[in-house]
């Protein structure tokens, strides 16, 4: 499914019924990854990760290789956290390798272990994914009789194990720290930095927290060399990934693409992406990384689908979903849909975004039904800016994580975009476009 | 990530706000810039607890750093410049009070803390003007009680945790949790489980705002209608900083202050609420005389010439060996001095007890090297050999909790029962009651195997002996009563022998009532005299100021209600004291009372032992008069009075300089100010301590006493040079040597004319020893039908206090009979079961519960509390008390 | 009711030995809980409380901070409606409408007969199946009304017993037991 010649390396086995099977999975080349990357020393995978210039897939971008050399030499025991709690609206594509191809995961994990020489890997799977906690039983299970995970796997001396743990509704937890909290089995909220996790992590240990997709390239990046990963892609967006595309067009779908070299114009038109805009209809804004990324609007549409690049234009490429919203969307209606997210899903320890999320919800409810006042718009920009000061990408921070300041994301840039449609609001005491 | 400084400093140069200073690595900018006059503004943060940086009210610009940082949770940094005042800094700072206030209620003018607030103050200093926020506010149900002492008020609550953080941290009962999340989020108990810590009322104190309001106080005052002052809580010996507040002549609220060497600022609950008892309607108020089978009231001279003649008559009769003394433990060190000077400067007597056998013998608590609170906090190991800490002195258990839980300490814990400590103890030893000794000498011995000693096996001794470590180096031994049911002499011999095999060891006494060690450095001990000599050791220094001494050594609290019982004492002086529900034996004590031909009673309410005296005398109570009082690391502090007592009541020092007159003595002060200077002119180990020296700044935090002069004060001579000294004295076998070579003894047992020249002649302070306790009587061998008593008391009793504290009195829990769940499955016995309980003094019926943390062979039931119980069970004539227990049916 | 059965206790046991320290197992222990009773009552968490050694107020405090945990009985079927930004874009609240009158409930109520509660919850990560929802956390995708009354009646009929049991049953895969337990988990040096 990657787009224009770059190798399938996510999604080879998405094509087959039964791509969730140890059985497809060894067929297809499975494990043998994680038998070479045993056969070599450590380090030597971590420079390989390095060399591939794979990019974090949770959110941030974070360089992978240089991630796991923070951890401080000496200090065992260390662990590594694998983040599939996939909460950030829009994102479908960590439900999908978990629930379609489950193998491919674990091998990841226990190819990352093995590189950061830790015996212990947790997987934090989200809450709602029941297909995926059993599929990924059952392949854990088959992994360790096949001899992939437990102790001394195929025979090398190395020790994993991965345990399971659940979700339970809490988008919140998708940030690291609060992943830890939750994992130690505290309420979801984030920690103070530093001390990093790196440092001081799960159990106040060295701990390595990375990406479900993140981790899903390891087999690759190890049987192909971290050169040949980073041949793809350009500059500081090396590889594939996983674009999930959704909202208003007529092929929406995870899709594997190169990365920078194409645009977000490709991903929305091209018939074997998303293939084109529904009804025939004109894209009025699109949001390029998740609900927490500002939008862009249409002048945007051939920005390269580059990390950097979308950094620099104000917005990010995040989690990798990209949401398209047609002429026919009342923009104050999404970004309040977006707002009431926020609201649900802060945790709720530090002020600006306990506090700020709810007013700033209700003000746009109260704009979307009908009750909104002219000066509504500059109150929604200064408690936006109260949140994140400055209101630019990457945000200003006021706030404990970085689910505060992307609150304002949706709202600073649709009331940029479409201030006239919110004075309509205002106006005409209540929404045109219901 | 991490950072390496090449060259380590002791300190890092940081600007703030444009003012350079020097600041400790680590320390936090908040912290550090407070110390140099920039407050930044603050919710969350407490000094006295880990930051979390939640509130976000503190948010700084440093530079070249990106974003807001928040001071509380920012460590100092080499060349760090911090601003605090930018524009960019002021916005943030009124966006977080705006978001604090959009769903905070405006009912200050009914709200406690309105007038005290600093979300009201710094909306005033910081914050913008009026409410943009139009929508409808967040709503809760008003105040829910989440405890018999505190309210929860959740409409205001500014989600600071650090109610939440106190409750697990500090008190380390969680019992209070956030719960739900984003802005439903609220301050919860879980249902039917309220938050019954001990150490409730500090989260009231810590509430920035009025969310959590104390049932005793809610609406009693304003703040601005209060006076207050600083004193020193009597409630236990810790001797916890506090500021009294009144208004109007009525004691209203007591906070504790922070005091570094001892309470971190905290308070227990029954501290903290205790002064109800002071406001209570039945006190007594003018003295009584007895007129038959009735206390009359009388005025204060028919009481003195009644008590005088009384006490007069018997010493003309009897002789002053008839004459007894019990209690003082509760007052003040000048109190505690004239009663002292009174009963053996004037009577002559040495039958002077100010512990009720509930504690330990004067020569073990003032002749062992002491040890302070820090000392413990920072031992390498703790041998706890004493009372449930958490019981009997809150504030010390916090302070020890603390030093486990983030300090690593290491506590080994011997005792007959589990306590509050068990959880946190590296290991807890559970002894056959009345054994300590046996185990002590095991544990000490270096033996290996080490064998089983009092019921403890050898390998559990080996491992703690292993955590000690071979000659007591950093060990400090916690020493107090476990229980009232064994003699206190095995627990002061044991220390003896602990103390002997690890010369280096050091003593923290936990002896409960407030003035204990105050009252025992005074002299109201049989066998001592004020400033910590022995009789005989004192007799010259203080014959020359006195007069007369007694002769001979008296009796202890257990040989005066021993002797009064069988009528050899024929006149008890009762300060304070009510050993019908005090001393460990009631059916004794009962007798003493009878038997005692003439009892007077100075007290500040009729007691089950006052109600019977010929003359009660009306005593003020704590914050209506003022002095000093001494804790348990000897730290003497100052008393204040806050409000003007009812009646006719005077301060215990005035009655006995009155009630001296009347008996042809003169205790030779006018004031209390004249008092203290006699004790700082005589008592050997407080000569110098002058109230000039106690009044400095450098000394808020009192001093501890043996007082050195002008050196730096004991406690904080730096740690190298105690173990310096101490190593000294390694090589030498002689224990009690090298007990009194510790350097805190060094300088009194050996005085120098030189370096003290009003020292001249001082007698050297006393020293303990193996053999110093007495002989103890060996328990008896264990009766298999038999379960030995356990008896320790509980924070909520049936004292004086509680019973008279309005919002305390409900609390203490009803007795049960607690046993190994296999010695109850022995007995075909279940929790909830009730029994019949025999021992030589009497039969009670209780209810029985299974607790594992009771040995098997062991019965545990709290003493003190209301009604039948541990004291009419306990034999004081034994070691140990023997129970029989039996099905009702 | 409620407290754990003995089986579980076991369950409990083992979930506990996966984890270096007892109190991670408590997310998975309310679910145990969850998956015995349909939710989760007060005596279940005193219960967990005990096993982990927790007030039940550090019990309550997490247990509520997420969602899934329901501390009020809910019916068999847990309808969860997403209507986020990709399935608000594509019908998510005109189906959640729809649910409501097909239901005649609204928004978290339970139908008289126990059968269903209806709940509107966030992005549900099926965004190219938009509008989506989930029965008892099971995926249902492109979900028409039509389809909606259809699966309700499904649903009530016992026709999808085998996709979706009942409310609280979240993983009926047992994940394999850890090689390395808690007991001779590596502490220290050398993990
Ligand atoms: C509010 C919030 C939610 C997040 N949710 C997720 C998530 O669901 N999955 C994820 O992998 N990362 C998520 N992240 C990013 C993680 O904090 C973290 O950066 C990531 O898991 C690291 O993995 P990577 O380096 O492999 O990308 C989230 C971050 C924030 C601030
Ligand atoms: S920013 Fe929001 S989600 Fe993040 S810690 Fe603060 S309250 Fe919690
Ligand atoms: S005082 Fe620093 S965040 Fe609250």
């Amino acid at each position: 499914m990657a787009f224009r010649d770059a190798p399938d390396i996510l999604t080879s086995r998405l094509r087959y019924e039964d791509s969730h099977t140890l059985e497809r999975f060894l067929a297809t080349g499975g494990y043998d990854g994680l038998r070479a990357a045993v056969a070599r020393p450590a380090d030597e995978i971590v420079e390989e990760v390095k060399t591939s210039g794979l990019r974090g897939r949770g959110g941030a971008g974070f360089a992978t290789g240089q991630k796991w050399s923070f951890l401080p030499a000496d200090v065992f025991p260390r662990y590594l956290v694998v983040n599939g709690d996939e909460g950030e609206p829009a994102t479908f594509k960590d439900h999908m390798l978990i629930e379609r191809d489950p193998h491919q995961l674990i091998e990841g994990i226990a190819i990352a272990s093995y590189a950061i020489k830790c015996t212990k890997a947790f997987l934090y799977l989200r809450g709602e994914f029941a297909l995926g906690h059993e599929r990924m039983s059952r392949a854990l299970r088959e992994a360790y009789t096949h001899g992939a995970l437990g102790r001394n796997v195929f025979g090398s001396g190395f020790d994993i194990d991965i345990v399971l743990h659940p979700g339970a509704g809490a988008y919140i937890c998708g940030e690291e720290t609060a992943l830890l909290s939750s994992l130690e089995g505290f309420r979801g909220e984030p920690r103070i930095r530093p001390p990093f996790p790196a440092v001081k992590g799960l159990y106040q240990k060295p701990t390595v927290v990375n990406n479900v997709e993140t981790l899903a390239n390891m087999a690759w990046i190890v049987l192909n060399g971290g050169a040949a990963y980073a041949a793809l892609g350009q500059g500081r967006s090396t590889g594939t990934r996983l674009l999930s595309l959704s909202g208003h067009v007529n092929r929406p779908g995870n899709y594997e693409v190169e990365l920078a070299k194409s645009t977000f114009r490709d991903l929305f038109y091209d018939p074997a992406l998303g293939g084109g805009i529904k009804g025939g209809r004109e894209v009025k804004a699109f949001i390029p990384g998740g609900a927490s990324a500002p939008w862009f609007g249409p002048d945007q549409l051939d920005c390269p689908l580059d990390l950097d690049e979308v950094q620099q234009r104000g917005s990010m490429m995040g989690s990798g979903s990209v949401v398209v919203m047609d002429e026919t969307t009342c923009p104050v209606r999404a970004a309040w849909r977006i707002t009431k997210f926020f609201a649900h899903e802060s945790c709720g320890k530090c002020t600006p975004c306990r506090e700020g999320s709810g007013w700033l919800e209700k003000v746009l409810r109260r704009i979307e039904l009908g009750a909104g006042r002219e000066e509504d718009l500059d109150l929604l920009l200064d408690v936006c800016d109260n949140l994140a000061p400055g209101l630019s990408w990457p945000p200003g921070q006021t706030t404990i994580c970085v689910l505060g300041p992307s609150i304002p994301s949706p709202i600073y840039t649709s009331i940029r975009m479409f201030r006239d449609e919110y004075l309509t609001h205002v106006k005409e005491g209540g929404c045109p476009f219901s | 990530m991490t950072e390496q400084t090449e060259t380590k400093k002791d300190t890092v140069t940081v600007t703030v706000d444009g003012k350079t200073f020097e600041a400790a690595p680590g320390e936090l900018v908040i912290a550090a810039a407070e110390r140099h006059g920039i407050y930044i503004p603050r919710f969350c943060w407490h000094p006295r607890m880990k930051p979390v940086g939640m509130c976000r009210m503190c948010l700084v610009e440093i530079e070249g750093v990106r974003g807001l940082p928040p001071a509380c949770t920012t460590p100092v940094a080499e060349g760090m410049v911090v601003d605090t005042r930018t524009p960019v800094v002021k916005k943030a700072q009124d966006g977080v009070l705006e978001f604090l206030l959009i769903n905070h209620p405006l009912d200050c003018p009914v709200c406690d803390r309105g007038g005290e607030c600093p979300l009201q103050d710094q909306t005033f200093s910081f914050g913008p003007g009026e409410s943009r926020f139009v929508e409808e506010k967040r709503h809760f149900e008003k105040p829910i009680a989440i405890s018999e002492l505190v309210a929860l008020d959740r409409e205001r609550c500014i989600q600071c945790a650090r109610c939440t953080r106190f409750a697990d941290e500090v008190a380390g009962d969680p019992l209070i949790s956030f719960v739900d999340r984003g802005d439903h989020t609220q301050v919860l108990t879980f249902p039917d489980d309220p938050f019954t810590s001990y150490f409730s009322g500090n989260t009231v104190q810590i509430c920035p705002v009025g969310a959590l309001t104390a049932s005793p106080y809610r609406f009693k005052a304003r703040p601005w209608d209060l006076d207050q002052v600083e004193s020193t809580c009597s409630t236990c010996a810790v001797g916890c900083r506090v500021n009294l507040q009144s208004s109007q002549n009525d004691l209203v609220r007591m906070l504790g202050v922070d005091s570094e060497p001892v309470n971190h600022s905290w308070l227990c609950d029954k501290g903290r609420f205790g002064y109800q008892a002071v406001e209570h309607d039945g006190r007594v108020t003018h003295p009584l005389v007895r007129k038959g089978d009735e206390l009359i009231e009388a005025s204060w001279s028919e009481a003195y010439a009644a008590a005088a003649k009384g006490l007069a008559d018997v010493r003309d009769l009897h002789g002053a060996g008839a004459i007894a003394f019990l209690g003082g433990a509760r007052g003040t060190n000048e109190d505690a001095y004239a009663w002292a000077k009174l009963a053996k400067g004037v009577l002559a007597t040495d039958s002077v007890d100010c512990q009720l056998d509930d504690g330990l013998p004067a020569a073990a608590v003032l002749g062992l090297p002491r040890a302070t609170i820090d000392d413990a906090c920072r031992a390498k190991a703790v041998l706890l050999l004493g009372p449930d800490l958490k019981e009997e002195l809150p504030v010390l258990y916090l302070r020890l909790r603390e030093a486990v839980v983030d300090g690593g300490v290491a506590v080994v814990e011997l005792g007959p029962q589990s306590t509050g400590m068990t959880r946190h103890a590296k290991t807890t030893l559970l002894y056959r009651p009345g054994e300590a000794v046996e185990v002590a000498r095991a544990l000490t011995s270096g033996r290996d195997p080490m064998p089983d000693a009092g019921g403890v096996r050898g390998e559990e001794l080996a491992a703690a002996a292993g955590i000690l470590g071979r000659a007591g180096e950093g060990v400090v031994v916690v020493l107090g009563r476990p229980s009232v049911a064994e003699s206190g002499r095995t627990v002061a011999e044991a220390a003896a022998v602990i103390a002997a095999a690890w010369p280096q060891a050091r003593f923290l006494p936990a002896l409960r009532r407030g003035n204990v060690m105050g009252a025992l450095d005074m002299g109201l001990a049989p066998g001592v005299l004020p400033g910590r000599v022995g009789l005989d050791a004192g007799r010259e220094w203080f014959s020359q100021e006195w007069g007369v001494l007694p002769e001979e050594p008296g009796l202890d609290a257990a040989g005066i209600v021993g002797a009064a019982a069988e009528g050899r004492v024929q006149a008890l002086v009762l300060l304070g004291a009510d050993p019908i529900n005090d001393f460990p034996d009631r059916t004794l004590a009962r007798r003493a009372l009878a038997g005692a031909g003439f009892v007077v009673a100075v007290d500040t309410f009729l007691t089950d032992s006052s109600r019977e005296a010929d003359v009660v005398l009306p005593a003020a109570m704590y914050g209506e008069k003022a002095g000093t009082t001494t804790n348990i690391e000897g730290r003497v502090t100052r008393v204040n009075q806050k409000v003007t007592a009812p009646g006719t009541v005077r301060s215990d020092w005035i009655i006995a300089a009155e009630l001296a007159q009347r008996l042809g003595g003169d205790l030779g002060f006018d004031s209390t100010a004249a008092v203290w200077a006699e004790i700082a002119r005589l008592a050997p180990s407080h000569v110098g301590l002058t109230a000039d020296v106690l009044g400095r700044r450098e000394n808020r935090d009192g001093v501890v006493a043996p007082y050195e002069g002008e050196g730096p004060p004991r406690h904080e001579a730096p740690v190298e040079q105690i173990e310096a000294a101490a190593a000294v004295h390694q090589g030498e076998t002689l224990p009690s040597e090298a007990v009194a070579g510790a350097p805190e003894h060094a300088a009194v047992d050996e005085p120098s004319d030189d370096d003290d020249p009003a020292g001249a002649g001082r007698p050297p302070l006393l020293t303990f020893a193996v053999g110093d306790a007495g002989s103890t009587a060996a328990p008896p061998a264990v009766d298999a039908y038999a379960l030995r008593l356990v008896a320790g008391r509980r924070l909520y009793d049936n004292g004086v206090t509680v019973r008279h504290s309005a919002h305390l009195a409900g609390l203490a829990p009803s007795p049960r009979l607690r046993a190994n769940p296999y010695d109850l499955d022995r007995l075909g016995l279940g929790t909830g079961d009730r029994v019949r309980v025999t021992s030589s003094r009497t039969t009670l019926t209780l209810e029985v519960a299974a607790d594992t943390g009771i040995p098997r062979g062991s019965v545990a039931l709290p003493f003190n509390l209301p009604g039948e119980g541990a004291a009419d069970l306990i034999d004081g004539t034994q070691p140990v008390t023997d129970l029989r227990v039996e099905t009702t049916n | 009711m409620a407290r754990l059965t003995q089986e579980n206790v076991e369950r409990a046991r083992e979930i506990i030995s996966r984890y270096p320290a007892s109190r991670s197992a408590l997310l998975p222990l309310l679910y145990l809980a969850q998956e015995q009773d349909g939710w989760i009552d007060d005596s279940a968490m005193e219960h967990i409380g005990d096993l982990l050694d927790l007030t039940p107020a550090q019990v309550l405090g997490t247990c509520s901070f997420y969602t899934m945990f329901k501390r009020q009985p809910v019916g068999r079927h847990l309808v969860s409606v997403c209507t986020n930004i990709a399935c608000l874009l594509n019908g998510g609240y005109e189906l959640l409408e729809h649910a409501e009158a097909r239901l005649g409930v609204v928004v978290d109520e339970t139908t008289p007969d126990g059968e269903f509660t209806l709940e509107e919850v966030e992005c549900l990560a099926d965004c190219d199946r938009a509008p989506c929802l989930q029965v008892n956390y099971r995926f249902f995708g492109n979900v028409t009304h039509d389809d909606f009354d259809r699966l309700v009646d499904d649903l009530r009929a016992g026709r999808l017993a085998e996709t979706v049991p009942a409310h609280g049953v979240l993983n009926r895969e047992q994940p394999p037991p850890v090689s390395v337990r808690r007991a001779d988990a590596p502490h220290g040096a050398g993990d």
